[in-house]
C-alpha cells in the first residue's frame, strides 16, 4: 500500500531497502520469488546476513537482541523482505517461541536459545495438533510425566510443519490428566535428537515436504526445558497463537503475489493480447487488490493498538479469515492466468518430493511455483486456528453470541 | 434432447464401470499406477477394450457399438470416482470424436478400428502457447513438413499416436496424423495436476507421407471444433464423478471425526456447507444432461453455446465442492495420503483446461449476442 509516511519512516524504509539490496544473494530472491519453501541452507545463510546487522529478531525487543523499532516499521520491513523475495526468516523460532522465551522463559533458557534463534544455528518446530486434536486442541493426550529431574514424554504430534529440519520443537504436553483440559497442560522444549523421537514426512497436495508426524516413545526431557509453570501451558500457548494469528494475514506475501501476478498477466499472452488486458481478469485482479488494502489498513490499526485494546482479539481472528482466503484465491488466479502450462507440475529441485522421478515442464520461467502454491495454500485455511474456528471466536468471544 | 432416463443397457454399462473402479482401482493402486514409469496400466487398457468401453460413445456406422454422447459421459463420471489414470478422454473421447468427425476414408476407418479395439492410443494435439494454430504444413516432395509444436497434449505420453492440427497454406487447417518415433518429432513428456501425464510436442522437419492429411482436402475446423465440445463435455462428466464422490466421502468422514466431544456431523455450520455442495452437486448434474444433449444439436453456435454453460457452472460447482471437501477434512485433506485432495486436484484441472470460466462464460456471452466466432477468446 501507499501509505503516506512521515519523513523518518520513508527514510528507514530507503535504508532497510538498501540495505536487502546490497546484501541479499540473488540467487535466493529467484527461489523466494518462485514461492517455494527456502532450503534451510538459504535460511540460515539469510537469517545470518541479517544478524551480523542486528536486525535478524527484528520484531523482538531490544534487551533480548532486537531492534528499537516501531511497530510500523518493523512492518515496513517485513514488506521489504517480501518483496525482494528474501528466504523467510524462521516463523517457528523468532515469531512463536523467541516472544514467549523472553516473555516467560527464565534467563537461562533466554540465554541457551534466544542467540541460536537469532543465528539460525537452531531451527524450532511447533508440537501443538496431534491426530484426533486440531481444531481441539486442548484434547491433546501426548503424556509428560515427571520422573525424577526429567519428563518422560509418550505420544504423537502431527502437522509439524518443518519438523524434518528443526532441531528442537516446542510442545504442549499433558502433565496433569485428572485437571480440566486446560488446566493440565505444560509448554515443554524438546531435543529433536532426542532417543524416542521419530520423524515421518506427510507428503501434502503441492507434492513437497514441509509437515510431519512426530512420535515420542519414552523421551527423556531436562525437567529445566519446562517454560513458565508446570500445569500453564496453556495460557503461554494463546499468548503464542493470538502472535499466529495476527501474522498470518500475510499481507506482505500477498502483497508481493500480487505483483508478480501483475508482472505475469502482461507477459502470459491469450488470443495474442495480454491478459491483463481482458477486463474480465483485471477485474478480478482489482478485486483482489482492493481485498488486500483492507487488509493492509487492519494489520496497520493493529499494530497502532494498545497491547490490551480488546479489539485485538476481533482483528486479529479478522486477518486470519480473509488473510487466508485471499492467499488461495490470488494462487488461484495465477494458476488460471497461466492457461494449460499453470496445471504443469513443477519439481522443487533438490528438495524432498512424494515422487522424486518428476520431471521438469518445458514452461516459462514466472509460471514455476504457482499450481505448487494453489494446492498447498489450501491448508491456510485449516492450519493456524481454522476459518471455522476464527469464526467461533469471532461468534462468542466478540459478539457474545 | 435431453435424456433424464438411462436405457437398460446404459444402466448396465455404467453399473459396469463402477464395478471396475471398486473392485480395480483402489487409492493404493491408482497410487502406485501414478508412480509407474508410464502412469497408468496397459493391461487396464487392454480391459476397457475388451469391454466395448473404447467404442461405446461411437455409433456403428462410424465403427462403435452403437452408443452415443451419453454413453461417453456415464463412463467418464464413473470413472472419475475412482480419479482414472488411464487416456480414456484423451483417446476414447477426443480422438475417435475427432476422427468421426473427418471426412470417411479407409484410413480414418482404420485408425478408428485400432483405437476401438485397444490397440492404437491416439490423442488429439492441438492446443498451443497463447492458445493460437501457429503449426504449419507444407507440401513437400514426399506429402507434407510439419513446422511448429504443440503445446499440454492431455494424455499425450502415453499416446502412439498424435492427431496434429496444422494450418496448410490455402489457410485450411488440416488434422495429421503423426506417429511416436516420427523422425524430427520432439515429445517432453511432464505431469498434469491431477496425475495424467502430458507432453509437449515439436516439430522439425517433420516429413510425413501424402496420406497423414486425414482431413483430405477439406477444412477440418468443424471437425476439430466438435472433438474440442465433446473434450469439453467430457471434462464436465469427469468433474461431477470426482465432485460427487468428495461430497460423500466428506459426508462419511463428517459422522465419524470427532472433536470437542462429539462428531464433526453434529455442528450445524458444518451442516450447511454440506447443504451448499449437495446444491452445487445437483445443479452440475441437471447441467451435465443439458450439456451432453449438445453434442447432438446440428447447430454449430448453438452447441458451442451450450458447452460454454455447461463448462462454466460445471467448473465452479466441481472447484467449490472439492476444495470445501478438503476444508470440512482439515489437515488430512491436504496431503497426499488421502483422496479427497486428490478430487480436488482433478478440478482444478477440469476448472481451468480447454478454457477456464470466464473464457466459457465470454464465448457464452457472445453468441448469446448473436456472435458467430466459436473459438475461446
Amino acid at each position: 500500500m501507499d501509505i503516506e509516511l512521515s519523513p523518518d519512516d520513508e527514510a528507514f524504509r530507503q535504508e532497510v531497502r538498501a540495505f536487502i539490496r546490497a546484501h541479499l544473494p540473488p540467487e535466493l530472491a529467484r527461489r523466494g520469488r518462485e514461492g517455494y519453501h527456502s532450503h534451510p541452507d538459504a535460511v540460515r545463510r539469510w537469517t545470518r546476513i541479517l544478524n551480523a546487522q542486528g536486525w535478524a529478531a527484528f520484531h523482538w525487543p531490544k534487551q533480548h537482541g532486537g531492534v528499537d523499532w516501531s511497530p510500523l516499521q518493523r512492518h515496513l520491513f517485513d514488506i521489504e523482505l517480501r518483496a525482494a523475495g528474501a528466504p523467510l526468516l524462521q516463523q517457528t523460532g523468532f515469531e512463536l517461541v523467541g516472544p514467549v522465551l523472553y516473555t516467560f522463559g527464565t534467563e537461562a533458557q533466554q540465554a541457551r536459545y534466544l542467540p541460536a534463534i537469532r543465528n539460525a544455528d537452531e531451527f524450532w518446530c511447533q508440537g501443538f495438533s496431534e491426530p484426533n486434536s486440531g481444531s481441539d486442541l486442548a484434547s491433546l493426550k501426548t503424556r509428560a510425566v515427571r520422573d525424577g529431574d526429567v519428563y518422560v514424554v509418550n505420544g504423537q504430534k502431527t502437522w509439524t510443519s518443518e519438523g524434518h529440519k528443526a532441531q528442537m520443537m516446542f510442545a504442549l504436553v499433558r502433565t496433569d490428566a485428572e485437571a480440566k483440559p486446560q488446566a493440565g497442560i505444560s509448554f515443554l522444549l524438546i531435543d529433536m535428537a532426542s532417543p524416542g523421537v521419530t520423524v515421518r514426512p506427510i507428503y501434502t497436495l503441492d507434492e513437497g515436504l514441509s509437515v510431519n508426524e512426530v512420535f515420542f516413545d519414552e523421551v527423556r526431557v531436562p525437567a529445566e526445558n519446562l517454560v513458565g509453570e508446570e500445569n500453564r501451558g496453556w495460557s503461554y500457548a494463546k499468548f503464542l497463537l493470538t502472535n499466529e494469528r495476527a501474522m498470518s494475514a500475510e499481507t506482505p506475501h500477498t502483497r508481493a503475489d500480487l505483483e508478480q501476478l501483475r508482472d505475469l498477466a502482461a507477459r502470459e499472452l491469450r488470443h495474442g493480447r495480454p491478459i491483463l488486458d481482458d477486463p474480465l481478469f483485471a477485474a478480478k485482479l482489482a478485486r483482489f487488490e482492493v481485498d488486500l488494502m483492507a487488509l493492509e489498513a487492519a494489520v496497520l490499526r493493529v499494530l497502532h493498538m494498545a497491547e490490551d485494546d480488546p479489539a485485538l482479539t476481533s482483528v486479529a481472528s479478522v486477518l486470519k479469515l480473509r488473510g487466508a482466503e485471499l492467499r488461495q484465491r490470488v494462487a488461484d488466479l495465477a494458476v488460471e492466468a497461466l492457461g494449460d502450462i499453470g496445471l504443469a507440475v513443477y519439481p522443487d529441485e533438490g528438495a524432498p518430493r512424494v515422487d522424486p522421478a518428476t520431471p521438469k515442464p518445458p514452461a516459462p520461467d514466472h509460471a514455476a511455483g504457482w499450481l505448487a502454491k494453489a494446492t498447498f495454500r489450501r491448508a491456510t485455511t485449516i492450519y493456524g486456528g481454522a476459518n471455522e474456528i476464527q469464526r467461533n471466536i469471532i461468534a462468542k468471544a466478540v459478539l457474545g453470541l | 434432447m435431453m435424456q433424464f432416463q438411462l436405457t437398460p443397457e446404459q444402466a448396465a454399462l455404467k453399473d459396469s464401470v463402477a464395478r471396475f473402479v471398486q473392485r480395480e482401482y483402489g487409492f493404493e493402486h491408482r497410487t502406485a499406477l501414478l508412480r509407474s514409469a508410464e502412469g497408468f496400466s496397459r493391461a487396464h487398457w487392454t480391459a476397457f477394450a475388451e469391454l466395448g468401453w473404447l467404442g461405446a460413445g461411437l455409433s456403428e456406422d462410424k465403427g462403435g457399438y452403437g452408443g452415443g454422447t451419453v454413453e461417453n459421459a456415464l463412463i467418464l463420471e464413473e470413472l472419475a470416482r475412482g480419479l482414472v489414470l488411464e487416456p480414456i478422454l484423451a483417446c476414447a473421447v477426443g480422438a475417435l470424436q475427432l476422427l468421426a468427425a473427418l471426412p470417411p476414408s479407409e484410413t480414418v476407418e482404420a485408425l478408428i478400428a485400432q483405437i476401438v479395439g485397444g490397440e492404437t492410443i491416439a490423442v488429439l494435439a492441438h492446443g498451443e502457447v497463447d492458445d493460437r494454430l501457429a503449426a504449419r504444413a507444407e507440401p513437400s516432395p514426399e506429402g507434407w513438413r510439419l513446422r511448429g509444436g504443440k503445446r499440454f497434449v492431455l494424455s499425450g505420453a502415453a499416446a502412439d499416436l498424435f492427431l496434429v492440427t496444422a494450418t496448410t497454406p490455402d489457410g485450411a487447417i488440416g488434422v495429421f496424423s503423426v506417429a511416436r518415433g516420427a523422425p524430427g518429432l520432439t515429445i517432453t513428456d511432464y505431469r498434469a495436476v491431477d496425475g495424467r501425464r502430458v507432453c509437449d510436442l515439436a516439430f522439425e522437419d517433420l516429413l510425413l507421407p501424402a496420406d497423414a492429411r486425414l482431413s483430405s482436402d477439406s477444412d477440418a475446423s468443424p471437425a476439430v471444433e466438435t472433438a474440442l465440445d465433446h473434450l469439453t463435455i467430457g471434462l464436465c462428466a469427469e468433474a461431477l464423478g470426482a465432485m460427487d464422490t468428495a461430497l460423500w466421502l466428506t459426508r462419511d468422514y463428517l459422522k465419524t471425526r470427532k472433536q470437542f466431544g462429539v462428531t464433526l456431523n453434529t455442528f450445524q455450520a458444518l451442516q450447511h456447507r454440506m447443504a451448499d455442495m449437495l446444491v452445487e452437486t445437483e445443479l452440475a448434474r441437471s447441467m451435465l444432461l443439458y450439456g451432453v444433449a449438445a453434442l447432438s444439436e446440428p447447430d454449430a453456435l448453438k452447441r458451442a453455446k451450450a458447452v460454454s454453460a455447461a463448462k462454466a457452472q460445471i467448473g465452479e460447482a466441481g472447484y467449490f465442492v472439492c476444495a470445501d471437501a478438503i476444508q470440512l477434512h482439515g489437515g488430512i485433506g491436504v496431503t497426499e495420503e488421502y483422496a479427497v485432495g486428490h478430487f480436488y486436484k482433478r478440478l482444478v484441472l477440469v476448472r481451468n483446461l480447454l478454457g477456464h470460466t470466464d473464457e466459457h462464460l465470454a464465448r457464452f456471452a457472445r453468441l448469446s449476442r448473436g456472435g458467430n466466432e466459436r473459438t475461446l477468446g
